[in-house]
């Protein structure tokens, strides 16, 4: 497992910090006792930095009900493992206003102790099976979540495979059970 | 008509005038027949039925009370691959219906992490086969972002005619398969003899029909050969009349009304709840399309509408579909019209090959193309992602630059997978055999589901 040790190391780069950004006084107004707030603008992208990772579901609420111009469609969740740095992964929340085809591009980091976030499941059903993969493949778990199973890797697979020290390769997938000499 | 006497079997012919022999046989076994000449008025030979014998047949268990759970999938044809739907069933109406996914999964993103930009672009032919052109420009897209580097009009046009194309091909797979699922299957011979004119376009640029990987990170592996246009146009003056034919043996076919209107219905709070995206989402009456919301690629340039739905069921879903094929049509008309000349690559070295000629003659541009090859370019840190709107719904790339030749960590939002979760709330009550219309309506592609 941990054969790998030649990853380089890289932690997310802080976009160029916008002070005026007229949707950082908004959340700062909706959401209270909000400490850490960031919001930049890079490569076109609207990303707003939350360091405290358990505030992220009051965040969403305000943004998809409570906010001026509402960010009904929550559009991905993107788990990061941001190997060697702490705290070490990434998680990106990629909401979509329809009105004013606004995106932002919520950004939270969870520590490699106990990994924990709170659930959008009470906000977007649909975040249901994006979070379940992020849990799979990055062991981020979500707190509240209805169902938080595996989704794409097999039960009996240890491990989750998109962190870093997952090797590539040379990992027995099969299922328990299963007669390997003549699947292979 | 058979009388059963009390010790000889007599067979009477009804109506009809019974021989003498007939009669003088009837009277030595029943001397108190009578021969009608007319329907005879036969009295029916009534059974008295045995008296039930004095046991509770009734059901020990009340059998309302108990569902049954069965397995659909993975390898029923109509799930469109390796999908499992654990249904509960009361009856045939479905209680409880909940997806498995994950039997495909290949770990695409890992094995990205580990391949150059440019290697990994072959990985993403694979994940949406069906429309493989759309994950090709969404992961070109997105590492161009980062790069930082724009591409010539003529590129951007014929990724453009590309990625159409593809939706186009995916639509036509689609119709073929859901309307056969359903069981009307005619549809399907003609959309895939039809699908095949267009894999012909593809296979002309490509030199593949299914996975092109003709789009590549600053443009395109080759220009567009010198007899395509003529074929092109030929094929596109024929698309309205494929959609046409489609749309007679289904639009209007009372079979195919039955078993989609009113089936599979999600409203527009559901649809924005399940974070639904594509044709999907706009069946249930939301305008999103990302072309027209973040246009890329010059798609501001085009006129055309984005359809949408009404009630959100699957009959909806499926004329949003079809609308669509018939836009896609007037985009690649006005495309292939508006095609201008010049470069279709980017003009920077460091990304595009040199010509083969050049690389055969000249020292620097073997080692030029050398390295493009083995180590390929480097990409400066950063995040981004780029949204396109691929055949299933919002097909986007989020990439991580390390300033290394390989991405950090590249993540697709698979429209497939997102969709697929609506599936439960779709068919729960309904029947079982409106599963499999539901299953069609989202238009699912495995190998993006589980990538």
């Amino acid at each position: 497992m941990s054969d790998q040790t030649t990853v380089p190391a890289i932690s997310s780069e802080a976009a160029a910090v916008d002070l005026d950004h007229p949707l950082l006084e908004a959340i700062r107004a909706g959401v209270p006792g909000l400490t850490g707030l960031t919001i930049g603008e890079e490569r076109g992208m609207v990303q707003v930095q939350l360091a405290d990772a358990c505030r992220i579901a009051d965040v969403c609420d305000y943004l998809k009900n409570r906010a001026p111009v509402p960010f009904e469609m929550l559009v991905d969740v993107c788990g990061i493992d941001y190997w060697d740095s702490e705290p070490r992964f990434g998680l990106v929340y990629n909401l979509h206003c329809l009105s004013t085809n606004q995106r932002v591009f919520l950004k939270v980091r969870v520590p490699s102790g106990d990994p924990c976030v709170p659930t959008l499941t009470g906000l977007w059903r649909g975040a249901d099976w994006m979070e379940r993969e992020v849990f799979d493949l990055f062991g981020v778990r979500f707190e509240g979540h209805p169902d938080l199973r595996k989704v794409l890797t097999p039960d009996d697979l240890e491990g989750h495979p998109l962190r870093k020290d997952f090797p590539l390769g040379n990992v027995d997938v099969w299922p328990e059970g299963a007669d390997t000499n003549t699947a292979r | 008509m058979w009388m059963y006497g009390p010790k000889e079997r007599i067979r009477i012919p009804q109506g009809e005038v019974i021989s003498r022999k007939w009669k003088e046989r009837c009277a030595r076994i029943d001397p108190s027949f009578q021969i009608q000449h007319s329907l005879p008025n036969i009295t029916p030979f009534i059974i008295t039925p045995k008296p039930m014998p004095d046991i509770d047949l009734r059901p020990s268990r009340d059998l309302h009370a108990e569902t049954l759970t069965i397995n659909m999938g993975p390898q029923h044809p109509s799930t469109h691959g390796v999908l499992r739907v654990v249904l509960e069933l009361d009856g045939e109406t479905v209680v409880r219906c909940q997806p498995h996914v994950g039997y495909l999964h290949t770990g695409i993103e890992k094995e990205l992490e580990y391949k150059t930009y440019q290697q990994g672009m072959v990985l993403t032919d694979r994940m949406d086969y069906t429309a493989a052109n759309s994950s090709n420009l969404a992961y070109a897209l997105s590492i161009e972002r980062l790069l930082g580097i724009e591409i010539p009009p003529r590129g951007q046009m014929i990724r453009v005619i590309m990625a159409e194309i593809s939706r186009l091909t995916g639509h036509m797979i689609w119709v073929g398969s859901h309307a056969m699922d359903i069981g009307a299957m005619t549809v399907f011979l003609y959309s895939m003899q039809d699908r095949e004119h267009l894999l012909d376009l593809i296979e002309m640029c490509a030199g593949h029909r299914l996975t092109p990987t003709y789009i590549r990170v600053g443009g395109l592996s080759d220009d567009i050969p010198s007899d395509w246009m003529e074929k092109a146009r030929e094929v596109v003056a024929q698309l309205p009349g494929m959609i046409d034919q489609y749309e007679d043996l289904l639009t209007e076919n009372p079979i195919w009304i039955s078993r989609t209107q009113g089936v599979g219905v999600i409203t527009r709070q559901q649809a924005l709840d399940l974070c639904l995206t594509g044709p999907c989402l706009r069946g249930s009456g939301v305008a999103y399309d990302v072309r027209k919301a973040l246009p890329y690629c010059g798609y501001e340039h085009f006129d055309f509408k984005v359809p949408i739905g009404e009630t959100g069921d699957v009959y909806d879903r499926y004329l949003v579909r079809i609308a669509e094929m018939r836009q896609s049509a007037s985009i690649l008309k006005q495309a292939l019209d508006n095609l201008p000349d010049g470069p279709f690559n980017c003009q920077d070295p460091k990304f595009i090959r040199p010509s083969k000629t050049e690389t055969m003659l000249k020292m620097e541009q073997l080692i030029h193309h050398f390295l493009l090859v083995s180590e390929g370019f480097k990409a400066p840190r950063g995040e981004v992602y780029v949204a396109t709107e691929g055949a299933k719904g919002e097909l986007g790339f989020y990439i991580v630059g390390d300033g290394s030749n390989k991405p950090y960590r590249a993540h697709l939002r698979s429209p497939s997978f997102v969709n697929l979760q609506s599936l439960a709330t779709m068919c729960e009550g309904r029947l079982l055999a409106d599963v499999v219309a539901c299953i069609g309506s989202l238009d699912i592609v495995l190998g993006e589901v589980d990538r």
